[in-house]
């Protein structure tokens, strides 16, 4: 059966139907999660999508935080579901403490829409399972706060760890250590501030992101259903 | 139950020393254009302002310190300075 893929929708989520198309189009089933579920049953992932969650008022994900879905997020996360933050979705991981670190306002103060390069950095995450390290991919970024950050021990310890999932070729946002992407200890939660859903069709400019949405489906085919 | 007394609660947020700031940094380069060269290490940040109900000061500190830590300031990147006062006291 094909994966099934909760994508979480926050007042102001605007990509989710862009993630549940580039989903589809590869074979899994995708449906929308309002913000307000408690319950994640029956998903083999769940992806919070890039957007405005609660109008980003105070930062980015600090309210998003706070809504319902996101102890349900929290526990299928720690029953080992996988979880993908893209862009809006990430920085809400982060504020949630799902994922280390934080996301501030781009070096140089730009909203920056453009097509980046990243290098994946490990094979063995949700999102990157079976992807050769090295491997090259062009994916766009569409954001203001995408500047990753953390604290010098918090970077060591993800270096050590293998954490960091996706460097940037040529840093954009001011990010520490050309961080595109980090997942938790687990690795079975991951964030990036790229959008791979937006790279996913030859009519997009690039199928980049396929390579990624393929690893996680085949990751969400592999997990058991977390309650 | 005690009897709650108004308090006036300030919060400051600022971005964590080491932490860059371009907002700061932006405005600061703006300055010299007012002929203005002397002011440096100009900082930019938030400020809250809210009304508490609390038994006494340091029980309305304390609420206002939870504000503050687990919402208003992302201890990350940032740090949070507050203030408490009875309600109608100067400031």
């Amino acid at each position: 059966m094909a994966p099934r893929i909760g994508v979480v929708l926050f007042p102001g989520t605007n990509c989710e139907h862009d993630a549940i198309q580039a989903i589809e189009r590869l074979g899994g089933t995708a449906d929308l999660v309002w913000h307000g579920a408690t319950s994640a049953v029956g998903y083999d992932a769940l992806i919070l999508p890039g957007g405005f969650a609660h109008g980003d008022y105070l930062r980015p994900g600090a309210i998003a935080r706070f809504s319902p879905v996101m102890d349900t997020v929290a526990e299928f996360a720690h029953s080992g579901g996988p979880v993908i933050g893209i862009c809006n979705g990430f920085q809400v991981l982060t504020e949630a403490g799902l994922l280390p670190g934080a996301l501030q306002k781009n070096r140089g103060l730009r909203f920056l829409c453009t097509t980046t390069t990243l290098r994946v950095e490990c094979s063995d995450t949700a999102l990157t399972a079976g992807v050769p390290v090295g491997t090259e991919l062009a994916i766009p970024i569409n954001h203001f706060e995408g500047n990753y950050t953390c604290d010098a021990s918090t970077l060591a310890q993800l270096r050590d760890e293998g954490r960091i999932v996706l460097r940037y070729i040529d840093n954009p946002n001011g990010s520490i250590d050309d961080i595109a992407g980090v997942c938790n200890a687990g690795r079975n939660v991951v964030g990036l501030m790229p959008h791979p859903e937006r790279a996913s069709d030859p009519l997009l400019g690039s199928e980049d992101g396929v390579v990624l949405l393929r690893a996680l489906l085949r990751t969400a085919d592999a997990a058991t259903p977390a309650a | 139950m005690a009897a709650s007394r108004q308090f006036s609660v300030q919060v400051e947020v600022l971005l964590r020393d080491g932490i860059a700031d371009p907002q700061g940094a932006t405005i600061e380069r703006a300055l010299p254009a007012l002929g203005l060269d002397g002011v440096t290490a100009v900082r930019a940040g938030k400020s809250f302002r809210f009304d508490l109900a609390a038994a006494d000061e340091s029980d309305a500190l304390a609420q206002a310190t939870v504000v503050a830590d687990r919402l208003l300031a992302n201890p990350v990147i940032e740090e949070s300075q507050v203030t408490v006062r009875p309600a109608g006291a100067p400031v």
